[in-house]
């Protein structure tokens, strides 16, 4: 009893103690991308203006994952706010576990962010996270080495072109591949990239009635041709390269071509990392001839808050800071435009500054070209480009993904892996319900 | 001459850790027997009822659960070969008369300080990448092509990677038994004239059998959750996903709770037949 | 050493036993050698060994973004604690198995090793559950208990195998001189044991240092150690070898030096003392 009593004061005083010593204390778990560790960077401007101090939980994208789910799922309560992407806001605020980002203020103007943001990022009209930076893809070329191929990059390539340009600008005597994309394993890498390329050749992951469509010609079509380009232009050993390792090789002069996320055009044209920054072209992602979607996706990282956080406001009051157009500008006043969190709001993109950024226009171009209702030449039930928004995609995701690398690494034919694709997806969906 | 009353002193002495371990192993335990039964689904709304045996027959029957059971063994099988052998010949080495022994032993021990996370990630991205890596420059240099590692050797290199973490280990252990070995009858041996392999095969080797015994054990049971080294290098793709992965994709990555833990209470099951097979061998070399 | 050796032979194992001493350390000088770098020199072709700029720059960064000192301030607790907690626990177990063994004995210890099978990943949902309703999440005490779990068995194994090695004809006249059974584990056992013990803690120090799947998962702030500090640096943007491995030697480092200090003890420790 005694110790009880002793233990409850003890608690008590080092509340009242905290309490004094620091007006709120917020826990923000993050993902460990540029943007976000310069954000972090500003963290104390944020304290200077409302009190509020910020604790950091900075995780790699991965471990970031696994971490925040188990937390939301069980409702652990250890963050009052979570970084999470445009696959996880619409399933969980579907469910109820995050607070609705309603009754923001004037002067934040929520209808200044993306539209296409907005309802990537809500269920049933609610908007559940407010985007810290978005992206769709591009293609990102060398104009020394187009040059020198003879050819011009069109704005609208088609998938023919890129191959073609691609065998044309491959010089293996000099290590230079005529293009590098994502073969890596995982769901949110090689498998978003193949998502959105089977997309661009007419192929869906699911038809209406859930049931998967691995064994429809299209796929075949966008793996066989995927898998034949890299094989004539692309680098040794891509079954293992995700948006990281193509980003290294890109800015080391590697690459003739390179498409990926839009964020990416920052850092190939930033002198201090890459070689090749004067001389990078932009385009749309390609499609097939013919077919009338293009391969580029659509992703925010996002910030929201978990349902039953007990520091609600102060956490409101961080993402409001965080997302605002003041915070672009006070990263555009240090760090100079290009440096500012891209494809989040309207009004960046209509500042005559950043217009002047070489990448500007075409990552709007992308952002605004792509379409996460309707990701598909064929109708689809679900929302999401490279990605359906159901809660088992990311497993089931980064299983067939797996198999495809397997296509790259040589250790397995096309019809192989399409047939284990099929299979095993079908049984994940058997099991979810479907 | 151990009375009554020293044996019920000594069940009290072991009580706690008893206590303590029994909890350990059957809290988490009975609650993975609960969920096993189920359905248990967090992101579609948690517990959806009692399903019987259904995630048992699901997780044996999925395409992915031999191909691990076979990861599994393979990895373990290999490593223990790896430190096993490398850890003989190393101990043996370290044995004779050198100068500053001290200084290498250390430097042999050095890898059991690194964290797996930690050693997974420079072997992958400063050895390992197939156009950076410290080992795609070698091969390089001998006019070689590169090979990508963790794609077309993904085993090997994972086998790789652990048996770097545990040779240490292995060689500290045989190390010792090596030292405690009766030169005498090792010199007598060479005065008779015995070749070199077979003083090895006849006086060194059943020296060491106990310690080679000590090192499969404690090994076995390190190795059969290995987890780290997997998941940043190749995430389970090309034929790495062990067992133990296999249950993190079902549980982390499908969110089906359900499912894994019958995944788990399969590992548990694996990791005693592993056990009871180890105990016979054990059983036998700690009397000694 | 009773054989006969010749400089020559001695040379030939010196310069063998270094190259391979060499290799086997070689990734870890490598990391170190690393962190000094520039991102540029990190990923240079061919690379670069000794002859590059080298630079403080990378530790700066890392120092910048994650207060080193407190990740490092709860390894040291929670590594420290749950060994401390874990020998406590041990030594009357492994007293009671060396000492009044029963036909038992040894299949309470092999079933107490089996116990460290259990696929953590398998549990981590009741785990984590169990962790809300105790109020134990991102605890430093709640990873104590967790892993002083984890490494029990190991412990009173390591105990078990060291405290058999002590004569037992020693305890029997200490017993005789009328010594209760608390002076004679006190004043008699312990001291024997001390080598033994030490060896024990230490090994279980670096065991628990370098765990890193509850850690990770059952932290967020208050209790987030090393590895945790680690996971924050495998960067999917960008170029970041040399931020890696100036993080990755700061989270070796302690450990590292530790062991060098305390090699003999460790060397016996490794061995389990299960080997004479």
């Amino acid at each position: 009893m005694y110790l009880k009593h002793a233990l409850r004061a003890a608690t008590a005083l080092t509340f009242v103690a905290t309490a004094a010593a620091h007006a709120q204390t917020i826990t923000i778990a993050t993902v460990n991308n540029g943007d976000m560790i310069r954000m972090q960077g500003y963290t104390d401007k944020f304290t200077e203006a409302t009190g509020i101090d910020v604790e950091w939980v900075t995780l790699e994208e991965n471990v970031l994952r696994q971490r925040v789910t188990t937390d939301i799922t069980t409702k652990g309560g250890q963050f009052d706010i979570m970084t999470i992407g445009m696959y996880e806001t619409p399933i969980w605020g579907a469910n109820g576990w995050l607070v609705p980002l309603e009754g923001m203020s004037a002067e934040y103007d929520v209808d200044d962010i993306l539209p296409a943001m907005r309802n990537g990022l809500s269920n049933d009209g609610t908007l559940y996270a407010a985007p810290f930076y978005g992206e769709s893809s591009m293609v990102m070329y060398r104009t020394d080495l187009m040059e020198q191929a003879g050819l011009e990059m069109p704005d609208a390539p088609t998938w023919q072109f890129i191959r073609e340009a691609a065998a044309a600008m491959t010089d293996r005597d000099n290590d230079i591949n005529g293009i590098c994309l994502r073969g890596k394993a995982g769901w949110g890498e090689g498998g978003a990239f193949i998502t959105v390329t089977g997309n661009s050749f007419g192929a869906r992951w699911f038809d209406e009635d859930w049931k998967p469509q691995f064994d429809q010609p299209e796929w075949n079509q966008a793996l066989t041709f995927f898998v034949d380009m890299m094989a004539e232009s692309g680098p040794a050993g891509y079954a293992t390269n995700g948006f990281n390792e193509n980003l290294s090789l890109f800015q080391q002069g590697k690459c003739g071509m390179w498409i990926d996320a839009t964020v990416a055009a920052s850092f190939v044209t930033n002198p201090d990392d890459s070689t090749v920054a004067d001389k990078v072209g932009f385009a749309l992602a390609p499609n097939a001839e013919g077919v009338d979607k293009r391969s580029n996706w659509l992703w925010a990282w996002a910030l929201a808050i978990p349902a039953g956080t007990q520091q609600e406001d102060a956490a409101k009051q961080f993402i409001e800071w965080a997302t605002s157009k003041d915070y672009i500008e006070l990263v555009a006043e240090n760090e100079g435009w290009a440096n500012v969190p891209p494809g989040a709001r309207t009004s960046l993109y209509e500042n005559p500054e950043y217009q002047k950024v070489p990448f500007a226009k075409m990552t709007l171009d992308s952002i605004l070209s792509a379409d996460p209702n309707n990701p598909t030449v064929k109708p689809v039930p679900y929302v999401g480009i490279q990605f359906a928004a159901i809660p088992e995609f990311a497993g089931i995701a980064t299983q067939v993904s797996q198999e495809f690398s397997a296509v790259y690494a040589g250790q397995q034919s096309v019809e192989e892996a399409l047939e284990k694709a099929q299979a095993f997806t079908a049984e994940e969906m058997e099991a979810a319900g479907y | 001459m151990a009375t009554q009353h020293s044996r019920s002193v000594a069940r009290l002495m072991m009580a706690p850790a008893v206590v303590l371990l029994l909890g350990w192993m059957l809290v988490p335990l009975t609650m993975t027997l609960y969920f096993s039964f189920k359905k248990y689904l967090p992101l579609r709304g948690g517990d959806l009822g009692w399903v019987g045996l259904d995630n048992y027959i699901r997780f044996v029957s999925s395409s992915s659960f031999w191909p691990a059971v076979q990861a599994t063994l393979v990895i373990v099988g290999g490593v223990l070969v790896i430190t096993v052998v490398l850890g003989i010949l190393l101990a043996m080495l370290l044995d004779q008369p050198m100068w500053g022994q001290g200084v290498v032993r250390i430097l042999v021990i050095a890898p059991f300080f690194v964290m797996p996370t930690v050693s997974a990630l420079v072997w992958k991205n400063m050895f390992m990448d197939p156009v950076n890596g410290l080992l795609a420059h070698l091969w390089r240099f001998f006019g070689a092509e590169p090979i990508s590692w963790l794609s077309e050797a993904s085993m090997t290199s994972i086998i790789m990677i652990v048996s770097w973490q545990w040779l240490p280990f292995a060689t500290l252990i045989l190390l010792t038994a090596i030292q405690s070995l009766d030169s005498e009858q090792l010199e007598a041996a060479e005065m008779d004239g015995a070749p070199v392999l077979k003083r090895f095969y006849h006086i060194v080797l059943p020296h060491l059998s106990r310690a080679i015994t000590i090192v499969i054990l404690i090994q076995t049971i390190f190795l059969l959750s290995i987890f780290a080294e997997i998941f940043v290098t190749t995430g389970g793709a090309f034929g790495t996903r062990t067992l133990t992965y296999l249950i993190f994709q079902r549980v982390l990555e499908s969110q089906n709770v359900g499912l894994g833990s019958a995944g788990g209470v399969y590992a548990i099951i694996l990791a005693n037949i592993v056990a009871i097979f180890l105990m016979r061998i054990v059983g036998k070399n700690l009397d000694a | 050493m009773a054989r006969a050796v010749t400089t020559r032979r001695k040379s030939l194992n010196t310069a063998l036993a270094w190259a391979v001493g060499l290799l086997i350390f070689f990734p870890i000088l490598w990391t170190i050698l690393t962190s000094f770098k520039t991102e540029a020199q990190a990923i240079a072709s061919p690379p670069l060994f000794l002859n590059f700029n080298w630079t403080l720059e990378n530790y700066a960064i890392v120092q910048e973004r994650s207060d080193y000192m407190r990740f490092l301030w709860n390894s040291v607790i929670i590594a420290g604690g749950s060994t401390i907690l874990g020998v406590i626990i041990a030594v009357p177990a492994a007293w009671a198995m060396a000492f009044v063994p029963s036909k038992r004995t040894k299949d309470i210890l092999l079933w107490m090793l089996s116990t460290k099978m259990l696929p953590a990943v398998g549990v981590l949902y009741p785990i984590y559950l169990l962790f809300i309703r105790l109020g134990l999440l991102d605890t430093r005490g709640g990873l104590v208990v967790v892993l002083m779990l984890i490494n029990l068995p190991i412990i009173v194994w390591m105990l078990y195998t060291y405290f058999r090695e002590i004569p037992g004809e020693i305890l029997e006249a200490a017993r005789m001189d009328g010594a209760t059974l608390k002076e004679e584990i006190l004043y008699v056992l312990t001291p024997m044991a001390i080598p033994g013990i030490a060896s024990t803690v230490l090994l279980n120090f670096i065991l628990a240092w370098n765990e890193a799947f509850w850690t990770l998962n059952l932290t967020a702030v208050d209790a987030a150690p090393l590895t945790a500090f680690i996971a924050s640096y495998s960067s999917p943007e960008g170029l970041f070898f040399a931020k890696l491995s100036a993080a990755s030697t700061m989270a070796i480092a302690p450990i590292l030096i530790l062991g060098w200090f305390s090699q003999k003890q460790l060397v016996r420790g490794l061995t389990f003392g299960a080997v004479k």
